[in-house]
């Protein structure tokens, strides 16, 4: 599987998650986003952003309790508004659907 | 939809008979499996042969093939993944194929987790509405119930999930819990039809659900939590050993014993009934005879149920009811298996404001754990790693007598008696 822009294939894994890492572009991330249907506002590119971040710091997804906290204290809300907020910019889910716009691996574990 | 041509063949010539099609059969050959159908017991092979050849869903063909195919080479392969509905993080438990290659009809064959009524109180209406959008949907094979209390929807592609949930989402149903998360609670049958009860566990089961569902949708914690809701502390739902979070009813003063009942049932038993199956087997040996009766010292009482279910007419539980909180309790990874210890000895149960001060004290409890614990800890693996008195401090609990769970054994204590 693949996603084309400008003509290049981009390998992609069966759900759609980048392959290799680098080939991450903030054009490749508004494709990837589409597919999700997910219109990209500040608010999602700077999430994605900080996703990427932590990912280049600690060669891991952050948890989803991590990222919620670090909401909740950049934006002063508390744990259960930063939730809400992940999940109205990304519906089903940052765990899901923020990495893939990220282009960060697939995460792993029962969820 | 190249699948379904085994069905779609069979249907345009109108043959009509119930196992297999067309004098063949629908399933391949599957001997291995074939093996546990026999012997005296019930076989979930025999079941899944039945469901196939009457729905004729390639699926459920292509996971028989795979399940053969593993008692072969005595391999699994199913591999997790992510698929979810809108706006919840959890619920639907993914299974891929990693031999999808071989065998194209099993690549997908995911479960969706569907929450039970407190008590598992159903009524056939809505049994039967869960079945119809199931079988539409997806494989038409569930189980009743899993281990986490959920009831298991076997068998969807990520295709048809989304759909599938809004249909069983407008007739009421809603996903279960998973990852790492408020987990689906559950509750016996509690005072809707048991004598026992020493407090209404449906009530704060599902006072508990609509205050977690949140946390239940979209797991965020450090591992999973969960709930288990027992009347009385014969436990039925076994929360004790497998909960975080276990609600177990007690009482508080002694217990309620109906003297009349008491002779009926030695008139009919026996003392020696009565001195062989109820007195001597007192863990506490609580009981004593007295003028060819019984006579129980309150003090000595640990509510272990044994003389209540044994004489059901004659004993009930005191009239001062309430829960005990124990926590802690889980199964193997980690630490290995824990059972809950006691950390709330005696809370009153009965009204909304009882209700809710609990609802806070568990939500400090979760604060104090999401803040503390190490990702992937269970919060009786927190307790244990930081210490009792750490955790009661950290949630404002008194320490009690009764959170001891047994005595110290020094060999220089001498007890005076």
């Amino acid at each position: 599987m693949g996603i084309v822009i400008n003509g290049t294939t981009i390998e992609t894994d069966e759900n759609g998650y980048l392959v290799n890492l680098e080939d991450w572009t903030e054009e490749i991330a508004g494709q990837l986003a589409e597919g999700e249907e997910i219109e990209m506002s500040d608010e999602h590119w700077s999430l994605v952003k900080f996703l990427r971040n932590y990912y280049d710091e600690y060669q891991i997804a952050p948890a989803v309790k991590v990222l919620t906290k670090a909401i909740a204290a950049e934006k002063g809300m508390d744990k259960k508004e930063a939730s809400e907020f992940l999940y109205g910019l990304f519906p089903k889910g940052p765990a899901l659907q923020a990495c893939k716009v990220a282009g960060l691996p697939k995460p792993t574990g029962c969820v | 939809m190249e699948e379904n041509k085994g069905a779609s063949a069979c249907g345009s010539h109108g043959c009509s008979h119930s196992n297999g099609g067309c004098g063949e059969k629908f399933l391949n050959p599957t001997p291995m499996l074939d093996e546990l159908e026999k012997g005296p017991w019930p076989s979930f092979v025999s079941g899944f042969k039945t469901l196939a050849e009457r729905t004729k869903k390639p699926m459920l063909r292509g996971v028989m093939d795979q399940l053969e195919y593993s008692y072969n080479t005595k391999m699994g392969y199913w591999k997790g993944g992510l698929v979810t509905v809108d706006g919840y993080g959890a619920g639907v438990i993914t299974r891929y194929s990693m031999i999808k290659d071989k065998i194209p009809e099993a690549a997908e064959f995911h479960t969706m987790r569907i929450q039970p009524p407190p008590g598992l109180h159903y009524n056939t209406a809505m049994l039967r509405e869960l079945c119809d959008i199931w079988e539409e949907y997806g494989s038409g094979m569930l189980t009743l119930h899993g281990q986490t209390g959920d009831i298991m929807l076997q068998g969807i592609d990520e295709a048809n999930v989304q759909e599938c949930f809004d249909k069983l989402n407008e007739k009421g149903w809603d996903l279960g819990g998973a990852g790492a998360g408020m987990r689906t609670a559950v509750s016996c049958a509690g005072p809707a039809r048991c004598e026992q009860a020493c407090y209404d566990n449906l009530e704060l089961h599902l006072h508990a659900l609509r205050h977690f569902v949140g946390q239940l949708h979209r797991p965020e914690w450090n591992y999973k939590i969960k709930f288990k809701f027992s009347g009385c502390p014969n436990d039925c739902t076994n929360a004790i050993m497998r909960s975080d979070l276990a609600v177990i009813g007690t009482w508080k003063d002694a217990i309620q014993v109906d003297e009349v009942a008491v002779k009926e049932w030695i008139e009919e038993k026996g003392v020696d009934a009565l001195v062989n199956q109820v007195i001597n087997l007192c863990p506490t040996r609580a009981i004593s005879l007295e003028d060819g009766g019984m006579k129980i010292d309150t003090r000595d009482c640990v509510r272990c149920m044994h003389c209540l279910n044994a004489m059901p007419k004659a004993l009930s539980p005191g009239k001062e009811r309430g829960i005990s909180l124990l926590m802690g309790g889980k199964n193997t990874l980690k630490v290995g298996v824990n059972m809950g210890s006691l950390i709330i000895p005696f809370m009153k149960m009965e009204t909304e404001e009882d209700r809710e001060k609990f609802m806070e004290l568990v939500e400090e409890i979760i604060d104090w754990w999401d803040d503390n614990g190490l990702d992937h800890e269970r919060i009786g693996e927190t307790i244990e790693r930081v210490g009792l008195r750490q955790f009661l401090d950290g949630v404002g609990l008194d320490v009690d007598i009764n959170q001891v769970s047994r005595p110290r054994d020094n060999p220089y204590f001498k007890a005076k008696y």
